[in-house]
């Protein structure tokens, strides 16, 4: 064999300042290795000059990292007899890349083919603590160094094992593609050894060294998404499309208000006569009905003559929630300053966190005990929340978490895997419950409204305080951190939501610029919407208003928004990725009236990020027409250049997905998306009604530029363009029309469809698809 | 109960099921083809598209009674063969440019992807930046670019 293999550790001088990581070898038939889940660099890494607010030293994903030190559950590398490894993912998979990420860090460690990695998701498993929730951008800071653990001490003892049978050092192997190898010739791959290497009867401890960063092959290499063949073949299988005996489809009749309820069904014996419909059950939040085709339960549902009781805000629409919202915003500490100071006020309206595939569940519920599929983020929680409310223990409800089609916030709660099991309880009979599109819009989970009120004030060039005040409808955190201690604390009526909100709060905000005195504080108010963190929390709203504000400064003060930008920044990091934005993106080049560039910076999750977007403004692009009478089109983002820091890129060609999807989301909250509150529920329906970017919104041009890798962890990636991209957006918009906004999105005050029919609370679907054929 | 039959993904088909039931709910619950997506049920998300007769078009939004015995329904399942491959050059495309994240919406943008591709070559044209603003899938994961891009160079193979 020529190619040169990779040699054991040991052999390498340099490696003694290299840290050793434990791990177990577990007991079973086959090889597993097993490793406590936590991360080990849950330390600040910044040494910041000036006063540093909470997010500098510790943020979001350290705090979860730290929270889980004590956990005790192992996640465990297998290696299978043909010659492939296993890993069961605790973490959901919505289309972020996670389970691709965690196969390269395996097939790095194990020197194993990728295409030899099979991931899945785990169950819920309440021993591992908050260690099962995906969310924060936390997954691949948290998973980095205990999975590639696991699979560095499967391939030392693959290793070891080889090196005893056939009486050789260990030092004299090598790893390649999955085969163990002597100078010798002699040779033999992963499954051959994998029972020799078990340790079939006891657990025991083992230590490995891992990877310089710089050996790397695989990871930091560009890698297609593992489940791509699966997807484009249309094989990939959500819940909706498993196939559990006797689950057949049900739906649910809504109230026309948020968390209204029934009071009483006028014709349940008529609709159960109606082909094709099983069941008929009042459940806490509607009438669940259950059929051989989800057609026939919109049929029913549709039918159904049902009595409500109110619901938690129907006297609310958008503007008695901002009168409320104003009424809370806390003082800010510093008097106007006359013409030395930037007053701002900006609104959010509320936005929706509903991904293209509506909130499902599966739940089989027996007399003793109950199975449950769905895409869930926290399935510990979901799992002790349900078998609380069948009243069964905890070990006879399984909890199976199954890949998502899309999250954005929606499946930290498991609402609808709730009412699945309330429902197929009340009927005795196993259901596919699957909320409608316009459930989805209505009823679901939102990204509530809030106002940022941002005072800034200045002298002789210099920034001398910088306040924010953030204050919003209750962010639901009642999910807690995964497990329910936090989810409890959440919940409590003292403290509860608000210190739990403040907590995320100031573990995600910070400014990055040298202003002086900063402030920025969050209050909520406590009406009881349906709400949820939506892709990156705070930071869009806050972000957005903080550098709407800074172009205002360096207006005031005669300076172009990138000097004045690269004055004030306190990080290097930050300053080089603005440099880099300016240089591809072209800043400060020719455009036509009514077309603009903006600007701006973020930083979180240890990632740092700039953004540089124009945006045309011009009546000609404003009102190009649009397949779609309902669709709308206004300012359109003709280019988009994104350059991310994101310490040690694990997948650049995921990253860069990432990014793309964050800037497309970014937009929608900034130029056309929102819900419209009336009389306690959203107006919005539809896709053509809630305008979530289309193609004919997505910037033709998009630039996304990867920093080299200078860390040696990742940071998080999910989440990290949205804030920055609205921002920017925002600051071109600004500058193309010449006046700040301060309401968002900016079609806001325009109602550009017709409502659907608040009752039945889904409308039926069109029968004239061939009338639209192409 | 009246029966109805088609050819599905180039095989001969016959359902028991009601007339008005649409024919998303057929092909997902009754025959276990669940390619092909629900996003809105409306004929707005997309996510269901599927060929009738070698045209885009969305079974949400059609009763079953009104296909024909003749019609030719593919679905995802079905696009390969319509090219006597193991996949067609939109989903090579697709994997070159590594397209999907979650992937729900996928098998209907790429449906939507090769009828337009047609569509536009029947009229004598090469794709252009309109032709693709004029799509109307929506993919809530945000991957429009990728999709552009996809398109583009599939076209070439096609
Ligand atoms: S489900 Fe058919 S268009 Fe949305
Ligand atoms: S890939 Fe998720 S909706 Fe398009």
């Amino acid at each position: 064999m020529a190619a040169p293999g990779r040699p054991m550790p040991g052999t390498d001088p340099t490696e003694v300042h290299r840290r050793k990581f434990l791990g177990y070898l577990v007991a079973a038939p086959t090889l597993a290795v097993g490793v406590q889940l936590f991360a080990s660099s849950a330390k600040a890494d910044a040494a910041i000059p000036t006063l540093p607010q909470p997010e500098d030293i510790l943020d979001l994903g350290d705090a979860q990292n730290l929270a889980a030190l004590p956990t005790s559950g192992l996640i465990s590398v297998e290696i299978n007899t043909d010659g492939t490894a296993s890993f069961a993912l605790p973490r959901a998979e919505v289309g972020q890349g996670m389970t691709t990420t965690a196969a390269m860090l395996i097939a790095e460690e194990l020197d194993l083919p990728l295409d030899k990695v099979h991931i899945t998701l785990a169950d819920a498993r309440p021993e591992l603590m908050m260690n099962q929730l995906t969310g924060g951008s936390n997954s691949v800071r948290s998973m980095y160094t205990p999975i590639r653990t696991a699979a560095a001490i499967a391939r030392a003892q693959l290793v070891n094992t080889a090196a005893k049978q056939w009486g050789v050092p260990a030092s004299q192997l090598t790893t390649k593609d999955g085969v163990v190898a002597h100078k010798s010739g002699r040779s033999a791959h992963y499954g051959e050894l994998t029972k020799a290497a078990a340790s079939t009867t006891t657990t025991v401890a083992a230590d490995v060294t891992l990877k310089k960063s710089a050996d790397f092959t695989i990871v930091g290499t560009p890698q297609n998404r593992i489940d791509a063949r699966d997807i484009v073949t249309g094989r990939k299988v959500f819940a909706m499309d498993m196939k559990v005996p006797g689950a057949l489809p049900a739906m649910v009749r809504r109230p026309p208000t948020i968390n209204g309820t029934v009071k009483s069904i006028n014709n349940k014996a008529a609709v159960l006569a109606m082909p094709g419909v099983t069941d008929v059950a009042a459940i806490t939040y509607g009438v669940g009905v259950r059929a051989q085709t989800f057609g026939q339960c919109i049929d029913a549902l549709r039918a159904l003559d049902v009595t409500w009781g109110p619901g938690t805000v129907d006297k609310e629409s958008d503007a008695t929630v901002l009168q409320k919202l104003k009424a809370a915003t806390l003082p800010l500490a510093v008097p106007p300053l006359g013409a030395l100071s930037v007053d701002a006020e900006f609104v959010f309206n509320f936005a929706s966190n509903a991904a293209l595939e509506p909130d499902n569940a599966i739940a089989d519920v027996r007399s003793d005990s109950a199975e449950i599929w769905s895409s869930l983020k926290i399935p510990i929680t979901a799992k002790e929340d349900i078998a609380a409310m069948l009243g069964m223990p905890l070990d006879k409800v399984k909890v199976h978490v199954v890949t998502g089609g899309g999250s954005f916030g929606r499946h930290l709660f498991h609402n609808v895997a709730a009412e699945a099991a309330e429902f197929s309880k009340k009927i005795g009979k196993p259901v596919k419950l699957m909320w409608s599109r316009t459930d989805d819009f209505r009823q679901g989970r939102t990204h509530p409204m809030s106002i940022n009120r941002v005072r800034a004030t200045h002298l002789l060039g210099n920034v001398l305080t910088f306040e924010q005040r953030h204050t919003s409808v209750q962010t639901d955190f009642s999910h807690g951190l995964g497990e329910v201690l936090t989810a409890t604390a959440a919940r409590l009526p003292v403290g509860g939501n608000l210190s739990f909100a403040e907590t995320i709060f100031l573990l995600t905000q910070s400014v990055p610029y040298n202003f002086g005195v900063v402030t920025q504080l969050l209050n909520e108010i406590p009406l009881r919407f349906n709400t949820g963190s939506m892709r990156n929390i705070y930071s869009p709203n806050v972000v957005t208003a903080l550098e709407l504000v800074v172009d205002e400064l360096a207006k005031k003060m005669g300076k172009d928004p990138v000097a004045f930008r690269r004055s004030f920044l306190r990080d290097a990091k930050l300053r080089a990725v603005l440099d880099k934005a300016v240089e591809v993106g072209q800043w400060g080049r020719a455009l036509p009236k009514g077309v603009a560039q903006g600007i701006a910076v973020h930083s979180e999750y240890r990632g740092a990020v700039a953004v540089l977007t124009e945006v045309d403004c011009r009546p000609e692009t404003v009102n190009r027409p649009v397949p779609t009478s309902e669709g709308v089109t206004g300012p359109r983002v003709t280019k988009a250049t994104i350059v991310v820091d994101a310490g040690l890129p694990l997948n650049p060609k995921g990253l860069e997905a990432q990014m793309i999807g964050g800037m497309n989301d970014a937009i929608a909250i900034i130029l056309t998306s929102s819900l419209h509150i009336k009389d306690g529920l959203p107006l919005e329906g539809s896709w053509d009604n809630y305008f979530y970017t289309r193609q004919w919104n997505t910037p033709p041009e998009v630039n996304v530029v990867i920093m080299p890798a200078n860390s040696e962890t990742p940071s998080g990636a999910g989440e990290l363009a949205v804030a920055p991209v609205a921002a920017s957006v925002a600051c071109a918009y600004a500058r193309a029309v010449g006046k700040m906004p301060t309401t968002f999105p900016i079609n806001h005050g325009t109602l550009s469809f017709e409502p659907l029919p608040l009752e039945p609370s889904t409308p039926q679907s069109p029968t004239d698809g061939l009338d639209h054929t192409f | 109960m009246p029966t109805h039959t088609f050819q599905l993904n180039g095989t001969r088909v016959t359902v028991d099921v009601a007339d008005d039931v649409r024919l998303l709910w057929v092909l997902r619950d009754i025959l276990g083809v669940t390619g092909p997506k629900y996003g809105c049920g409306l004929n707005v998300c997309k996510a269901c598209t599927s060929h009738i007769n070698g045209k885009a078009f969305n079974p949400c939004s059609v009763p079953v009674s009104q296909i024909k015995d003749s019609d030719e329904i593919t679905t995802i399942e079905g696009l390969p063969a319509t090219v006597g491959a193991d996949l067609h050059p939109m989903q090579e495309a697709w994997l070159e440019e590594d397209v999907a994240q979650c992937g729900f919406c996928q098998p209907g943008q790429i449906m939507a992807a090769v009828a337009l591709v047609h569509k536009v070559r029947a009229e004598g044209r090469q794709i252009t930046d309109e032709d693709l603003d004029g799509l109307r899938n929506i993919c809530r994961c945000g991957t429009y670019p990728r999709i552009r891009t996809a398109i583009k160079k599939a076209a070439q193979n096609m």
